[in-house]
């Protein structure tokens, strides 16, 4: 069976306004994607049913609270294959699930130890590596990409040592929509005995994430992107590593006991979840999870491969342009620059236009310059986009070029 | 440079109604923008944007301030000359007097230089009235 996107589209109320006068192409879904109505009632009915501070409460709301919350982290560890629900942690986003990890990192490591990113990082996966580094006396080594923006993989089993102490590295890159072989470098690294993280911000959007099968020790993503709200996210740490992780705010809802001079911690997941939570985000996001477990995984990806061939079939066919990342296993994402034109414009005149993409660095600055471009124009794809705006963005790249000729 | 005049702009762009014509005309004063050449685009004279960079250089010239700018997107090298035409080869006390918001709003443009916009005109203009300040003093 194929997705009915016309249905799909149907409950995306924002898919439905106008920009600029024009009928909106949403093509930033690498940046955000849009919220369905089922997410948008959720937290509607959060706040208007049942707001109430969770774990806490001596009444009724509070223990509601406290059960759809509680709720919605089980229906993440499913949708991940977490063993256990104390291994979701909820987070502000990715950022946060990084920088999490990353602070207890820096305390453990010591002079001569290794942490391995890649090129293709965004700046969350690779300043928090950077200054762990720094802070801890350790080495940052980079994995190497090939020129068609695939990971060197030759490089990376090089570059593992035994002083290789974290691994950190993306699912699928957001500046080029390169997908990792995250399994065989998890494993490589494993063998090593380095723990090895994935940050999943793009990853989590194209498809359900089996963190076991992967075999890592820690996965970070953000609802954002996965069509859930903004400010909710999740890291996923193998129980194992994370009973013990070096604690990170420190405040409420962490402890178990508390004096004036000393603090004792409380086990999983609280520990590591210092204040009052999220809770309407982490209802959103499991609404947006349970909204997306509805539709069948291989259609979506099938759905998004079309997409993505289309398009990348129409800009080999347009002079001038050079499509920024190749690699054979990529979705989501076509990145591009043209001759003559700047991203900034490209980017203005497409928005003009009703087109929404990103254009700029990524957040990829260290990428860049890797890839001796200014920065590139980016649409990105997603479930509820059509082929109608796929051939769109050509239209309106095509006038972008006669106005800027 | 022979730059057109805030007054002789607004009147052009009044009657330019339609998005295409009035992005063409600026797009058109960017490209004869003379800007700066390579050499030029240092760090010390880089306001950085998000999405794209800008240079200004200033100099002091009968007291009135002389400034070359220049940016890597055309679009912003057209916004860069409405900021000239106010700007240039004006007295500080004259660039000081500009209501630049004002300005903007009249070219139905004020989204350009809301502090939102990652192409750094608002930054630019930030720093010529820091100028002129400086120069006053």
């Amino acid at each position: 069976m194929s997705l009915n996107v016309a249905q799909i589209r149907e409950q995306f109320p924002i898919l439905h306004r106008q920009v600029h006068g024009k009928p909106l192409v949403y093509l930033d879904n690498a940046a955000t994607t849009q919220k369905p109505q089922a997410v948008i009632n959720a937290l509607t009915d959060y706040y208007t049913q049942c707001n109430a501070n969770v774990h806490r409460g001596a009444h009724y709301l509070s223990d509601e609270a406290t059960r759809r919350y509680e709720a919605a982290r089980k229906t993440v560890a499913e949708y991940i294959n977490a063993s256990r629900q104390e291994e979701v942690i909820w987070t502000s986003g990715t950022t946060e699930g990084i920088n999490l990890v990353a602070n207890g990192v820096a305390q453990r490591l010591k002079t001569g130890d290794e942490v391995l990113v890649t090129e293709m990082e965004h700046h969350a996966n690779l300043v928090t590596w950077q200054q762990a580094c720094k802070r801890s006396g350790a080495t940052l080594k980079v994995v190497p990409i090939n020129e068609d923006g695939s990971l060197n993989t030759e490089q990376f089993h090089a570059l593992l040592s035994e002083n290789t102490a974290f691994v950190s590295m993306p699912h699928i890159s957001n500046a080029l929509g390169t997908i990792n072989p995250i399994k065989e470098l998890t494993a490589a690294a494993k063998a090593k005995d380095a723990l090895v993280m994935i940050d999943g911000a793009q990853g989590v959007a194209h498809g359900a994430i089996d963190v076991q099968d992967i075999g890592c020790d820690f996965y970070a993503f953000s609802g954002h992107k996965v069509f859930g709200p903004t400010g909710i996210g999740v890291l996923w740490g193998c129980y194992e590593v994370l009973k013990d992780w070096p604690i990170w705010l420190v405040g409420g809802e962490m402890i178990a006991t508390v004096s004036y001079q000393d603090a004792t911690w409380g086990e999983l997941p609280n520990r590591l979840e210092a204040g009052t939570p999220n809770i309407a985000g982490a209802i959103g996001l499991a609404a947006a999870i349970n909204w997306l477990r509805q539709y069948d995984a291989a259609d979506i990806l099938a759905h998004e491969t079309a997409l993505l061939a289309r398009a990348t079939q129409l800009a080999e066919q347009t002079d001038g342009l050079t499509i920024v990342g190749h690699a054979a296993k990529k979705i989501g994402v076509l990145s591009f620059i043209l001759d003559g034109a700047h991203p900034a414009d490209i980017g203005f005149l497409l928005d003009k236009q009703g087109i929404a993409i990103r254009t700029g660095d990524h957040c990829a600055q260290p990428l860049m310059k890797r890839l001796n471009v200014p920065g590139t124009a980016r649409a990105s794809f997603s479930i509820y986009n059509t082929l109608d705006e796929v051939e769109m963005l050509f239209e309106g790249i095509k006038k972008a070029r006669l106005m800027l000729a | 440079m022979n730059l057109p005049s805030t007054d002789e702009i607004i009147d052009d762009l009044e009657f330019l109604d339609d998005w295409e014509q009035r992005y063409q005309y600026i797009i058109d004063l960017g490209k004869a923008l003379p800007g700066l050449p390579e050499s030029q685009h240092k760090e010390e004279y880089l306001v950085r944007g998000c999405q794209s960079n800008v240079w200004l250089i200033s100099e002091e010239k009968d007291g009135k301030l002389l400034l070359h700018v220049d940016s890597d997107a055309v679009i912003v090298q057209g916004l860069l000359t409405l900021v000239m035409a106010a700007y240039h080869n004006k007295t500080p006390e004259q660039i000081l007097a500009f209501d630049i918001d004002h300005y903007f709003a009249q070219l139905d443009l004020e989204n350009h230089i809301t502090p939102t916009r990652g192409n750094g005109l608002r930054a630019i203009v930030g720093k010529i009235q820091q100028l002129a300040k400086q120069s006053q003093a």
